[in-house]
């Protein structure tokens, strides 16, 4: 426990010493701050017009707070995720197998799993920053709307363990190469192909989509979205995270084996 | 303390080191003598358990690195050849968390980092971040971190390399210090190094070890070829050399630099003990000739390597 505190201090320590952590979390921030702007000024607009025009005020879900802006919200925090966390997980184990450290931290007595997992809290940490920052947004939803809260907790929830399986994924690979940018390069591919398989599913046949769609990253997202706490998703997430981690011994393991 | 048996590392299909054996006893200081690309690198890289060994078999404190890994690296201090270190952290604050992972208790970390930081001279530059030391101060951290945990091995990696004479010295004093109570393993590929620190010497080269023995040793054997530098003034070159066969003391007369009036040569001296320092001034007055320079060739790493190597053959 204390080599795992120690393992995850020093990578929050060191993302903040570096302008990453800053950079990252100040983009995602834009980002995400402008996009809420704009799909929560487009439905004031919206909500103004409909005051004056009763067909407007028929469609359905068109004035829903929840629908309009909560769920879209979350839909696109995962494309923002996706971009950003790569530049987190890219420096992981690169930098360390680059720069040589990894050769004392190995030879610690301390075991992969420790190091391997605090280095994926350390990252964690700086995603949560991240995410938790975006809370003041809702500030403006539930001062002006009644949206569901429920909905809103879910999504974050969601959001978390989905970044969660990205960071771990990001880890992995940056521990497989020594140059950052083909970590980043690697991780942000990889993760655009886990979004993909699910366009594959609509073409699949029946047991292959099931399965395609389970692997895939958007079924589970949208699951939460909607405001429900599937024990499936949740499985899903934590089975995608715990492969990651184990793949990531393994790749540990094999250094050592081929030097 | 240390026990090697049959070591054999392959990289794919690039030989690392080939059937290496040698124990080491405890408190000893074992020096690994070797050209680069010799094996020492990789020697020491399985012995703190940074990767296991294609075929063979280590222990140390009588536990295996590869089965018993935790043991090993608890029991062992290592300074890796490339020193890599945290540069965005400082000193303190480094060893500090080296501390912790090595296990030193919570409440004594704090004593024992101001204890090593002494120890090796970092309190000057304990405000600075890593990154921006100078490598002989660099070595210094990467010496403390090895010594936190007050492990019963040191393996030091070339540890000199890389830095001026006088950071040179220092370092090596601080590495005297250290040994006694500790075991310690030393490489490093300048042969005085080891003379000046270790009680015993293994020669490795080209992933075997070729030679182990006591430093003085080593040198004696070497005592058969007497070599001289002598640079003289006055005369030419092809002068020099006759008069220096008429002597009929040397063999292997070989003109080093120069041209003119003003030439080097190597020497090498037929029989040993001979008093060449009073004779050879005496016999350059007679010619006239100026006596600039005179002295005893260094005993390179290669003389022993040729040396050695011919021995075998
Ligand atoms: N990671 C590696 N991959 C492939 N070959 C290596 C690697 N490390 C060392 N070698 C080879 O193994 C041999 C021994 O190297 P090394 O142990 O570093 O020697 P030394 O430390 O004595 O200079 C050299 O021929 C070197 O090229
Ligand atoms: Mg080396």
């Amino acid at each position: 426990m204390r080599n795992f505190l120690l393992i995850f201090q020093k990578e929050i320590r060191s993302y903040f010493n570096s302008p990453i952590a800053y950079v990252v979390i100040t983009m995602f921030l834009v980002l995400s701050g402008y996009y809420f702007y704009n799909v929560f000024a487009s439905f004031s607009t919206v909500s103004f017009q409909a005051l004056s025009d009763p067909m407007l005020q028929r469609q359905s879900g068109l004035l829903n707070i929840t629908e309009r802006v909560v769920r879209p919200f979350f839909g696109n925090l995962s494309t923002f995720l996706l971009i950003m966390l790569p530049m987190l997980t890219m420096r992981s184990f690169s930098e360390e197998k680059k720069s040589g450290t990894i050769e004392l931290l190995l030879t610690y007595p301390i075991t992969d799993a420790q190091v391997i997992m605090g280095k994926f809290a350390g990252c964690f940490g700086i995603f949560s920053i991240m995410l938790l920052l975006t809370i003041p947004c809702f500030g403006f939803v539930v001062a002006w709307g009644q949206p569901e809260i429920g909905v809103i907790v879910c999504g974050y929830i969601g959001v978390f363990l989905m970044g969660g399986a990205f960071i771990s994924l990001g880890i992995l690979i940056s521990s497989l190469t020594e140059n950052q940018i083909v970590a980043a390069v690697l991780s942000f591919g990889s993760l655009i192909l886990f979004f993909m398989l699910g366009f594959a599913a609509t073409k699949a046949g029946p047991g292959m989509r099931d399965l395609l769609n389970y692997i895939s990253f958007i079924p589970h997202l949208y699951s939460f979205a909607k405001g429900v706490i599937n024990t499936a998703d949740i499985v899903y997430y934590l089975l995608f995270i715990f492969v990651c981690v184990f793949l990531n011994m393994r790749a540990l393991e094999s250094k050592r084996w081929r030097g | 303390m240390i026990e090697v048996r049959n070591l054999t590392k392959h990289y794919g299909s690039q030989r690392g080191i080939k059937d290496v054996s040698f124990t080491v006893e405890k408190g000893e200081i074992l020096g690994f003598l070797g050209p680069n690309g010799a094996g020492k690198t990789t020697t020491m890289r399985i012995l703190t358990c940074f990767m296991p060994a294609t075929s063979g078999t280590a222990k140390v404190a009588g536990f295996d690195v590869f089965e018993d890994s935790l043991q090993v690296r608890r029991r062992i201090g290592y300074l890796p050849e490339t020193v890599p270190l945290y540069t965005d952290m400082k000193p303190p604050v480094y060893l500090a968390f080296v501390a912790g992972l090595k296990g030193v208790p919570y409440r004594d970390v704090k004593k024992k980092v101001a204890e090593v930081m002494d120890d090796v001279g970092l309190n000057e530059v304990a405000h600075k971040y890593v990154g921006e030391l100078s490598k002989g101060y660099r070595q210094r951290v990467g010496l403390a971190q090895a010594l936190l945990h007050d492990p019963e091995v040191l393996i030091l990696d070339e540890p000199t390399i890389g830095l001026d004479p006088r950071q040179i010295k220092d370092i090596r004093n601080l590495i005297k210090g250290l040994a006694g109570k500790r075991t310690l393993i030393l490489s490093t590929h300048i042969l005085p190094e080891v003379t000046m620190t270790c009680k015993r010497v293994l020669i490795i080269n080209e992933g075997k070890i070729i030679a182990e023995d006591t430093p003085d040793n080593l040198t004696q054997r070497l005592q058969g070829s007497m070599k001289f530098e002598i640079r003289v003034l006055g005369a030419d070159k092809e002068e020099v050399r006759e008069g220096l066969k008429g002597l009929n003391k040397f063999k292997n007369i070989n003109h080093l630099t120069g041209e003119g009036k003003d030439n080097s040569f190597r020497v090498e001296m037929k029989e040993q003990r001979d008093d060449i320092f009073k004779e050879l001034p005496v016999f350059f007055a007679q010619k006239k000739w100026g006596l600039r320079e005179l002295k005893q060739a260094g005993l390179s790493l290669e003389d022993i390597f040729i040396q050695l190597v011919t021995e075998e053959n």
